[in-house]
């Protein structure tokens, strides 16, 4: 079989694919943000760029994962190296790990909510340890930080996992030679880490960190389950949109501005963890 | 091993039992009765007594105007009957049959609601399916609170904000609550009872002095307003937890907590403001889609919802009540005894502001309601200054007003144009 | 010279113990930081509606079943459960099938509209699938495809065939090409060289991204509302109105969902692990 047609070959089908169900109704929706009754119009993206809710949910998705992820980098690295380095219950331990994969961020939103609302588990807790009389309203509109720090805790916990398996997989293909050799060298654990264990990571960390951040950008569930309507979201703001104003216009416009800047941050991690056409001995 | 095998023929059983019926069933898409247990009532204990198979499906908002849309859109569909606000149904009046053949057979439909059913037009759009109405419920503890000489069934604005004050500076946190969360329900308290209130208009006053004065009523209020009211959509649940101890919602959001504990919670009318007592009902209708597979039988499952003794099954199973003349069983559960005579007081009241639901909006009832959303959060909670938001708001007003051109509605003077907002 | 061994020794024993320790407390506190989430889970979805909206709670399972048996009394609930599998199955089937190729195509081979194919993946992924229901569901229903069980394995596929792509190419790079090329030197064909050599090797990836294909389909509400009638899944069924339900019952529908879904990443969990890395030591 010529090289050359291969490629293609093997891409085909998932081209084709893609081409019917997604690129079809992608290119009928996205027209939509640009057409008005008399053809082509920029007025839905000024209807958006000028709405008072605008801002906030741009800043707020960035933020959001400009924080997020890089804590579930740290900490998916963290579980993955736990997880190869066990010698025993290993099987147990990436079980365990993994549970949170499980939940849909509906599911997910609502055991953080039972945590943080007034009446919660962390207030009963505080409360019966006697640290504090009255319950403690920690999701108030004022606390806007409050809010967002439990939106962290709860993106890290519900999301963590979808990282750390992709990145185990990965660290299952690292020889365990080089290791060994080393340690023959006298390279510490750390050191092992950051000269092996990373680099060679470079194709799994590069899809782990473009998978999360995809979908960190369309953060949605939880925010809305712990925040309500306070912490604006692109993508809470694509619904509102959508389905409350029905206005489909400005909502495809909401939508094209999550697809750029997630381009731009995949675009980013391309440069950045430049991967080699396959690994070499 | 014999376990398994009873297991998988139970569910082998099971599968062949609940496969759908070809052909004859009516699909019954709704967004109403969502919440999972008047879901099952409604099938279990409304939609059984139908001599037909009927398919009950309530649907996120969503899920339910995707759908719709779709077979719209391709112009083929499996839909049989929609059930779905007045608003909701509204915006797609030319998708709907007309359904002023349908045989009701001497029942009496409040005049009023079959009006609105025509949606503006000559065509009977959709027949009233149940109402409702929004009213205050409290925590017996927080009587105790109550103002000096103020009357639970006849409560001012004034008096409700010098309650919340007590309440909160003499219990050490706020207790009022209010559902202003994602899910809430508040752009109809804006619409349909603090404007109403203070100024006797939902749209033509829009921005004037009295509007003003209630807005700075309402920004006081909420001093003494639980914060996590930004997250509250069901008021039941803080009722019932105690993190709120008097608050205002729909009484189908408020049903559960007299259902559980009846004996802790006291239904009343919403309050009055210098112009009366407003109050907006809040009416579900059902309407038979042009797309639909099975018209005739369709409309047979409309009249069997229209019949009294399905109205009362259906209040059983949702806490909405009757749009036909019909008489209520002894037995109601908790919350209807609870909250039909707070409505009953609230409409009958001397002070009485009856607004009705927005009519000739069509598809821009979302952004209207969102005019009175964006208000809120603009004045209450970011501070803005409550005259620079009233004006900019009101031209946003006018302009969905002007292209929908509707004409005003109660409490508004009827309008020759579109409504004006001044 | 003894003597300083000696000691060298013991302080290594002490550092390697000490270390043994902290590594033994980052395990316990990182399963305690995801299990007990699930657990305050469980406690709600086993509490009466009384406790799960009292306070203080006390953290403690009561044991009550008559949330998680509403679910369980269901009509229909089988029906559904059976749908749900069946989709989510038909989902893995497709999303591997034509991501697989995809992904190896992208890590082997240089070629003119790689980086074009890659950008279409992760578009996929960032735009908001609520606003493709749309257009899709007026397809489907024009094509015949709508209702039924394929149809909805096809839009979930369009949701976990980015995950399938970029898995298995950041598996494929992480394996030398020259082991393939070692094989094709002992006579094995390219088809052979890849069965033999590669793909035991990818197969973590290949379960990983099942896991997340699977899971995807599972929880996955929108679409499967819109797109499913007589066969609705069980999301559609039960859980996408739990949002507007009683507390009690969004726990329980919580619970009711997670539980075949972490019997599914139970079964597969072991095969997360590569053959000649960790699995082998």
């Amino acid at each position: 079989m010529p090289n050359k047609a291969l490629p293609y070959l093997l891409l085909l089908p998932a081209t084709l694919f893609l081409l019917v169900f997604f690129v079809y109704p992608f290119v009928e929706i996205a027209l939509l943000a640009f057409t008005g009754p008399e053809g082509f119009t920029l007025q839905h993206i000024q209807t958006m760029a000028t709405h008072w809710k605008f801002r906030p949910a741009l800043g707020w998705t960035l933020l959001l994962a400009a924080v997020v992820v890089p804590i579930q980098l740290a900490l998916a690295l963290s579980m993955a190296s736990i997880v190869s380095t066990l010698e025993r219950g290993r099987g147990t331990i990436l079980y365990i790990f993994s549970i949170p994969l499980g939940l849909s961020d509906l599911a997910a939103g609502i055991i953080w909510l039972a945590i943080f609302e007034q009446s919660g588990f962390l207030n009963s807790l505080l409360v019966g340890l006697g640290i504090i009389d009255q319950p403690i309203l920690f999701l108030g509109y004022q606390s806007i930080w409050v809010i967002f720090l439990a939106v962290v805790m709860a993106e890290v916990w519900r999301a963590t996992a979808i990282m750390m398996v992709i990145l185990v997989a990965g660290m299952g293909l690292i020889p365990k030679e080089y290791y060994e050799a080393a340690e023959v060298f006298g390279a510490g654990p750390w050191k092992r880490f950051l000269k092996i264990t990373l680099p060679l990571l470079r194709p799994s960390l590069q899809t782990a960190l473009i998978l999360r951040t995809l979908l960190a950008f369309e953060v949605f569930a939880v925010v809305i389950a712990l925040g309500g309507t306070t912490l604006p979201v692109l993508m809470g703001e694509t619904f509102q949109w959508q389905f409350a104003l029905q206005n489909r216009s400005v909502a495809s416009a909401y939508a094209l501005v999550i697809l750029i800047i997630s381009v731009a941050a995949t675009l980013v991690y391309l440069r950045a963890l430049r991967v080699p056409k396959g690994a070499t001995l | 091993m014999p376990r398994h095998i009873s297991i998988l023929a139970g569910a082998a059983v099971a599968l062949s039992l609940t496969a759908p019926a070809a052909g004859a069933q009516v699909l019954f898409w709704s967004n109403q009765a969502a919440p999972i247990e008047e879901t099952q009532r409604m099938r279990e204990q409304v939609l059984s007594g139908f001599d037909g198979e009927v398919d009950f499906q309530p649907q996120e908002p969503g899920p339910f105007i995707t759908r719709l849309e779709a077979e719209f859109q391709a112009d083929k569909g499996t839909i049989g009957l929609v059930g779905a606000l007045h608003g909701e149904l509204a915006t797609y009046t030319d998708q709907w049959v007309d359904l002023s053949d349908v045989d009701l057979g001497g029942v009496e439909v409040i005049p009023a609601f079959l009006e609105l059913g025509k949606l503006g037009t000559e065509e009977q759009k959709y027949l009233p399916w149940m109402q409702a109405n929004y009213v205050m419920a409290a925590n017996k503890q927080a009587l105790e609170y109550l103002p000096e000489g103020a009357d639970l069934d006849a409560l001012t604005y004034d008096q409700l904000v010098a309650w919340a004050k007590a309440l909160a500076e003499q219990t050490g946190s706020p207790k009022f609550g209010f559902p202003a969360g994602p899910q809430g329900l508040k752009h109809r308290f804006f619409q349909g009872f603090l404007l109403p209130s203070y100024s006797n208009s939902m749209v033509t006053k829009f921005a004037s002095a009295e509007a003003e004065q209630g807005w700075n009523m309402f920004k006081e209020l909420w001093q003494y307003t639980n914060p996590a009211s930004t997250t509250y959509s069901f008021m039941q649940e803080p009722l019932l937890s105690g993190d709120v101890w008097v608050a205002f919602d729909h009484i189908a959001r408020l049903a559960e907590a007299f259902n559980q504990r009846p004996d802790d919670f006291v239904a009343f009318p919403a309050p009055a403001g210098p112009e009366g007592r407003g109050f907006m009902p809040v009416l579900a209708g059902l309407a038979v889609p042009k797309t639909a597979p099975d018209v005739d039988e369709a409309k047979r499952v409309v009249q069997y919802m229209m019949q009294p003794e399905t109205q009362v099954a259906t209040l059983l199973a949702t806490n909405f009540f009757p749009t036909v003349e019909t008489t209520l069983p002894e037995d109601l559960p908790a919350s209807a005894q609870a909250l039909g005579p707070a409505i009953q007081k609230m409409t009958a009241a001397d002070d009485a502001l009856p607004a009705l639901l927005p009519v000739g909006l069509g598809d821009l009832g979302g952004q209207f309601n969102q005019v009175y959303t964006d208000t809120f959060e603009r004045i209450v909670l970011a501070g803005q200054p409550v005259r620079d938001v009233l004006d900019q708001q009101a031209q946003t007003l006018r302009g969905i007003l002007e292209q929908a051109n509707a004409p005003c509605w109660l409490p508004d003077e009827p309008s020759d144009g579109p409504c004006p907002v001044e | 010279m003894t003597a300083v061994a000696g000691t060298d020794t013991a302080r290594r024993v002490e550092v390697r113990s000490a270390g043994r320790f902290l590594f033994g407390a980052a395990v316990v506190v990182l399963c305690v930081w995801v299990l007990v989430p699930i657990y305050l889970l469980f406690v709600n979805t086993l509490s009466s509606p009384q406790e799960v909206s009292g306070f203080p709670k006390t953290g403690i399972p009561s044991f009550d079943f008559g949330s998680i048996s509403f679910f369980l009394n269901f009509a229909g609930v089988l029906d559904a459960l059976l749908n749900s599998i069946i989709v989510a199955v038909l989902t893995m089937i497709l999303s591997i099938g034509i991501g697989a190729p995809a992904g190896y195509a992208l890590s082997r081979f240089d070629f003119p509209g790689k980086e074009a194919f890659r950008l279409l993946v992760v578009m996929t992924r960032a735009f908001p699938l609520p606003l493709l229901a749309l257009p899709l569901a007026v397809l489907f229903i024009r094509t015949g495809l709508d209702d039924t069980q394929i149809g909805l394995a096809i839009v979930h596929t369009v949701l976990a065939l980015p995950f399938a792509v970029l898995i298995t190419f950041s598996l494929f790079s992480g394996i030398p090409v020259e082991l393939e090329e070692a094989a094709w030197t002992l006579g094995c064909n390219r088809w052979q060289a890849f069965r033999k050599v590669v793909l035991p090797l990818v197969l973590p990836g290949i379960v990983a991204s099942a896991v997340f294909a699977f899971i995807i389909s599972w929880n996955e509400v929108f679409a499967a509302a819109v797109l499913t009638i007589h066969n609705r899944t069980l999301t559609a069924f039960l859980v996408q109105n739990l949002n507007v339900s009683p507390l009690h019952l969004k726990f329980a529908g919580g619970a009711a969902l997670v539980i075949p879904a972490l019997i599914f990443i139970f079964a597969v969990r072991r095969y997360l692990f590569a053959m000649w890395g960790i699995a082998n030591r």
